[in-house]
Order: C-alpha cells, then structure tokens, then sequence
C-alpha cells in the first residue's frame, strides 16, 4: 500500500547523478545554474545525488577522456536500473571539437548508451530544463532532422552514389 | 532574539516574491545576440564549402556526389554554435537562429543535409552556383560556358541519367542563351 503510494507520489522524481567526463567546466557551472531557485528544476523533483548508486539519471559533460573512460563505465555500472543517461553540451553529444583527437572517446554514446542529447556550447539553462522536461513527457520534441534540395534529381543517382560514399567513410574512429 | 531574527529572514525571503521561472510552461526569449542552431538558405549558398573549411568542430562535410550535385551535412551533435560559418558565409547563406530547444533522444535530428545543384563550367571543369545573383554566373550567361568544345570530352560526366525534363520542371532553372544561339540540341548537351 505504501509502496504503491510512494510510486505514485514520486513517479517523476528524477535523483541525479552529475558526471564530469573532462568538461571544460562550462557545462557543469550550468548545470549548477539549473538547480538554483532561478531556473529550479527542484520542482519537478530532481535531485543532485553525490552517489552513482542513488541515482536515475546520469548526466555527463565533457568528451569522456581516455583516463575518465573506465571511472565512467565504473559510475554507469553501479547505478540501479532503469537508468537514464543524459549528454550535456557538445562534447559529450558528439565529442565537440576534440571528436577525433587521441585522447578522448569523442562522446558519451561511444561508452554509455545515451538516452537523451542536449547539444549546445554550453547549453543555456534552460536548454537544459527542456531537455530533462522532453524526458519527463512536459514538453514536445522539436529538433528534427533537416533536408534541403535546390533541385530534384532521379533516385538511382543516389544509390550508385551510395556505395561511394560507404567506399569513402571519412572521420570514423578506429575500433580496437 | 532568535524570532527576531527569523521574521527579518521571512521579511527579506517575502519581498522579492516568486523569482523562479516557468520556463517549460511558458516560452522563454533568448537574449540579442544568441547563437542557436545555425540555418542554411538553400537558395542562396554557392556552395562554396568555406564554412566547412572554418569550421572549428569539423561538424560541416562537403561531398561531392557527382558533377552536379555538391551535398553539404551539418552534424549538429558536435557543433559548438561559435558563429564562425555565418560570418564568414559570402552569400550570408548562413543565419544562427534563436532556436535553443533541441534536446533529443536521436542524434540524427540534429543534423541538416544540403543538396545544392552545381553548374559545371565547361572550361576549367569546376563547378558553381547557377544563381543570377552572384559574379560568376552573370559571367557564365556571357558565352563562357560551352565555348571551347573540345575540352568537354575531358570533364567527366556523372549523370548520364540526368534528364532535362527535370531540369526543366525545376522552378529555379534557367536556360542559358548562349546554347540555343548556337543551335546545339539538349540532349546532346546533357547527355554526355
């Protein structure tokens, strides 16, 4: 009885676990900033947690660098599942500007699987509430993929043109 | 003493009332000046791939599928939104918008995929916009595409199966003079 009352009562209370993955700090200072009584997302029940082992949600920062890579996989692993995995700001998205470099992973998704993406350099505060309001079902999705054409052209032109472009994959990492 | 000290705390706690926003609920202007997910206008780029060349983060891909078609991939995952490609975009192609709402669960949602159709110059065998708007093309209205016939059999030709019914269906498309001055027949021009 009181189980089930507390899964009503505290259905979308998301504990948070906050990982930097080598982040230039830009992205943690605002991910602070979205926990001040400005923008508080305490309302909607979330809690920063000091432990991997209390939390839901795992939001990382940062490019995962080659020494942070194990603690990372280490966090994700001690968390209880269901288990939610939140990328913030374009280093962990897709690896930021050091995507391809030698010393980082180039994204949270090549470690963790990743649940949700909030690009942005860093991303402004409320970019992140948006984003953990998407995960709660508050708010509609709104970026979709974008396709744009000066012209028509017949459709055996892009087939052919594929097995060039699969010939030609430029920018993939190399998997040990 | 304590209580006076506490209703002073309820005093200064009261004045400012609710500082905290509504965001999710309600909308939320950017300030002047924010950079958002930058937007292309197909209409105007040339195609001219500087923004991929400056980009810091490398999240814009020039490929070139075929002799005339040039596509241009933004992979917005790792697009550090620094303006760069908007300043330095000749044609001003390029806007960074206010939009900042673009947390998803797919990263292929980010991204934005360009097709722009590339006039071949028939003489150095490179390709450019078919726009009237820029040097170039008014150049290339003047005669100076298809004038020396002999060097069209070295440019390759990737289309074979490019008709000019599509051509001709496509709003934007514009004949050049010069083709019907010298009486040479369509298929004749697109077909090689």
């Amino acid at each position: 009885m009181l189980a089930k009352l507390a899964r009503k009562a505290f259905k979308r209370s998301l504990w948070i676990y906050h990982c930097n993955a080598g982040a230039c700090n830009g992205c943690d200072i605002e991910i602070l900033n979205v926990l001040t009584p400005y923008y508080d997302v305490e309302r909607f029940g979330m809690r920063l947690v000091a432990s991997p082992r209390h939390a839901d949600v795992m939001l990382i920062s940062g490019a995962v660098t080659r020494p942070t890579l194990p603690l990372v996989r280490r966090a994700w692993e001690a968390m209880p599942s269901p288990k939610l995995v939140f990328a913030v700001g374009s280093c962990a998205v897709g690896g930021g500007s050091w995507f391809d470099t030698y010393h980082v992973t180039g994204g949270a998704d090549k470690v963790v699987p990743v649940n949700y993406y909030i690009p942005g350099c860093p991303p402004r505060p409320e970019a992140i509430v948006y984003g953990v309001a998407l995960a709660l079902g508050l708010v509609e999705k709104q970026a979709a993929p974008v396709e744009l054409k000066q012209m028509e052209f017949p459709i055996e032109m892009y087939e052919r043109n594929e097995a060039w472009e699969n010939r030609h994959v430029i920018y993939q990492l190399l998997e040990d | 003493m304590w209580l006076v000290g506490k209703l002073r705390e309820l005093f200064w706690g009261w004045r400012p009332g609710v500082v905290t926003l509504r965001y999710p609920l309600e909308p939320r202007p950017t300030p002047t000046g924010f950079r958002g997910r930058p937007k292309w206008d197909h209409h105007k780029c040339v195609g001219c791939g500087g923004c991929a060349d400056h980009c810091s983060a490398r999240a814009i891909l020039v490929r070139d599928l075929c002799q005339e078609l040039r596509v241009l991939l933004y992979d917005g995952s790792r697009c550090t939104y620094c303006g760069r490609c908007a300043d330095l975009c000749p044609e001003k192609a390029i806007t960074m918008t206010q939009r900042f709402e673009e947390a998803t669960n797919d990263r292929v949602d980010l991204t934005e995929r360009v097709e722009l159709y590339m006039m071949t110059c028939r003489r150095c065998g490179r390709c450019f916009d078919l726009e009237i708007t820029n040097a170039l093309d008014r150049l290339s209205l003047r005669g100076y595409r298809y004038d020396n016939l002999e060097y069209r059999a070295v440019i390759p030709m990737a289309t074979p199966s490019l008709s000019v019914d599509l051509l001709r269906r496509t709003e934007r498309y514009q004949r050049p003079e010069s083709l019907e001055i010298r009486g040479l027949s369509q298929e004749e021009d697109w077909g090689r």
